[in-house]
């Protein structure tokens, strides 16, 4: 319901205005349902770079991989119809603030009075573009290069190489274990997840990845891929010397943030994302948060109260469904009925059998103590602390705490926590340092990035957390 | 037919791999798989396992196009 003390702008906004969204994923379909759902009628135009309607994600590396769905069968059900103009296969090549307009790739334009952003994040590729384009090098990202994996991978290799144990490294290789293909793992901190969840866990990660069968090799880095004289990969050298002979790998070596296209636009977008308020707004260049200009997703990182108002960004499912609603809520809002997005990080991943799920932001954690089951079972719980105070929990396969420790997050409660635990803990209650590599150091690893308190920032190396 | 579950929400109980084994198949003791678009003939079930999930994390879009809660009232939170 509109309040009567709305100006006729915003009301004939909602009745005739004009929003595309340029991205079509899960971020902005959740956008144009909540726009719609929110009653705006005017028109609606949805831009997406792939050829696809949007498509679920996550089961990419799962399911498709598993031969359990087919890659082009993941597509996201809709909470209602969207009434959408769609623009699909189409990238958008620039956006001209001054006259509101977008530019796209088959040199169309697109006029705006609200834009929402949701062009999110790609699969960074091998760095050697020879080497990238070798029969047998793949990414993982979209449900083409799912389906292109997955034919590769049915076809029996002798032998599977995974760049990087991140979460999509480890559960790639987890799915290749689990049809029987011989997996090296590459890994260039101490261990599997460690970027993302620390070297406590990370060792927890490797006894499972070793245990499953998987070569998995830390500490080190792959310094070329080598091709016979048909052009088909045949070993990889990695920097401890040796060499290993793979017919498929897998580069998982985290994402770049699809902001190329906003180059010369004057907003604040760079390669950590496009910086927006914790309205959604997108911050210009000079720091000054725009009115018709949102941002949601993977691409965007925003101000979070709970984490010392550094931005954020996150590769999550959950932030793309939450900052959609935000800031689909917010574009067609007067002011006073704005909200912010304060979602609390969360994330999964099923690998080697085990669901591990985490809260909040662990690499901003300086300790751990494992509050619940045991490291060594591979079930169990613990929570990271970060001056005093309890800044992130992880569970592997015991999910149905998680709520609990989300509730400690929220609301800063002392580290380490000082309720009795529901096990007997024969170690006692003592943290341990949670073991992030320098965070000065890049790391593929972690979904969570904090990116610093500047909107312009431009920077494509971290700044040390603990410097 | 689609569905999506949240999992962020999902936290194992697997009652969905109950009601609809051929959509929702547990993997390990906790992790959930989920086929993203099941035959139409397993609407029923879906939407039963849907219903039945005790925190909600299943979203279902039924044959034709039509979210299941404006359908039927069935649950359609995500």
């Amino acid at each position: 319901m509109l309040p009567v003390s709305l100006d006729g702008s915003l009301e004939r906004l909602r009745r005739e205005g004009r929003i595309v969204i340029v991205g079509a994923s899960l971020a902005g379909l959740r956008a144009a349902e909540t726009l719609r759902e929110e009653g705006f009628t005017g028109t609606l135009t949805m831009v997406g770079d792939e050829p696809h309607e949007p498509y679920d994600r996550p089961p990419l590396s799962k399911q498709v991989l598993l031969d359990r769905v087919p890659a082009d069968h993941t597509k996201l059900p809709r909470r209602r119809p969207v009434d959408a103009e769609w623009r699909l296969g189409v990238a958008a090549t620039g956006l001209d603030l001054a006259a509101r307009r977008v530019r796209l790739a088959d040199g169309s334009e697109l006029d705006y009075d609200r834009l929402l952003i949701t062009t999110g994040v790609r699969a960074r590729p091998w760095p050697q573009e020879l080497e990238a384009e070798l029969d047998g090098v793949f990414v993982l990202r979209t449900s083409d290069d799912a389906a292109q994996l997955h034919r590769r991978l049915s076809a029996g290799p002798r032998r599977v190489l995974v760049i990087g144990a991140g979460f999509a490294g480890s559960e790639i290789a987890s799915a290749c274990r689990e049809r029987g293909l011989d997996v090296t793992v590459a890994e260039r901190g101490a261990a599997p997840l460690v970027g993302a969840l620390g070297g406590v866990v990370g060792e927890v990660a490797a006894a499972m990845q070793r245990e499953a069968g998987v070569d998995l090799r830390c500490g080190i880095t792959v310094t070329g891929l080598e091709g016979d004289a048909a052009g088909r990969l045949r070993c990889a050298h990695l920097s401890d010397g040796s060499k290993v002979e793979v017919e498929v790998a897998v580069v998982c070596l985290g994402a770049t943030r699809n902001t190329e296209w906003l180059a010369d636009s004057g907003l604040g977008a760079g390669p950590r994302g496009i910086a927006c308020d914790a309205g959604c707004r997108a911050f210009d260049v000079r720091g000054i948060v725009t009115d018709d200009v949102f941002v949601a997703g993977d691409v965007a990182r925003s101000p979070h109260p709970l984490f010392g108002y550094q931005f954020l960004s996150l590769e999550h499912w959950g932030n793309a469904v939450a900052g959609a609603e935000v800031a689909a809520h917010n574009m067609i809002s007067a002011s006073a009925d704005r909200r912010p997005h304060i979602w609390t990080p969360s994330f999964w991943s099923a690998q080697f059998g085990v669901n591990i799920k985490s809260v909040g932001v662990p690499p901003m954690g300086d300790e751990i103590i494992v509050t619940q089951g045991s490291l060594s079972e591979r079930r169990f719980t613990a929570a990271y602390g970060h001056h005093g105070r309890v800044i992130a929990a992880v569970t592997f396969d015991q999910a149905k705490w998680l709520g609990f420790y989300q509730h400690l997050i929220e609301r800063a409660a002392p580290f380490p926590p000082d309720f009795p635990t529901v096990d007997r803990r024969p170690e006692g209650r003592h943290p341990v340092p949670a073991g992030f590599p320098d965070p000065s150091l890049p790391s593929h690893g972690p979904t969570v990035t904090l990116s610093g308190h500047s909107p312009s920032d431009r920077r494509i190396s971290f700044t040390p957390l603990r410097a | 037919m689609r569905l999506v579950v949240d999992l962020n929400r999902c936290q194992g109980y697997a009652q969905c791999a109950f009601l609809a084994p051929d959509a929702f198949t547990m993997h390990g003791d906790e992790a959930l798989m989920f086929d993203s678009q099941p035959d139409d003939r397993q609407w029923e079930a879906v939407l039963r396992a849907a219903e039945a999930c005790p925190v909600k994390a299943i979203t279902v879009e039924g044959p034709g196009g039509v979210p299941a809660g404006e359908r039927s009232g069935a649950s359609g939170v995500a």
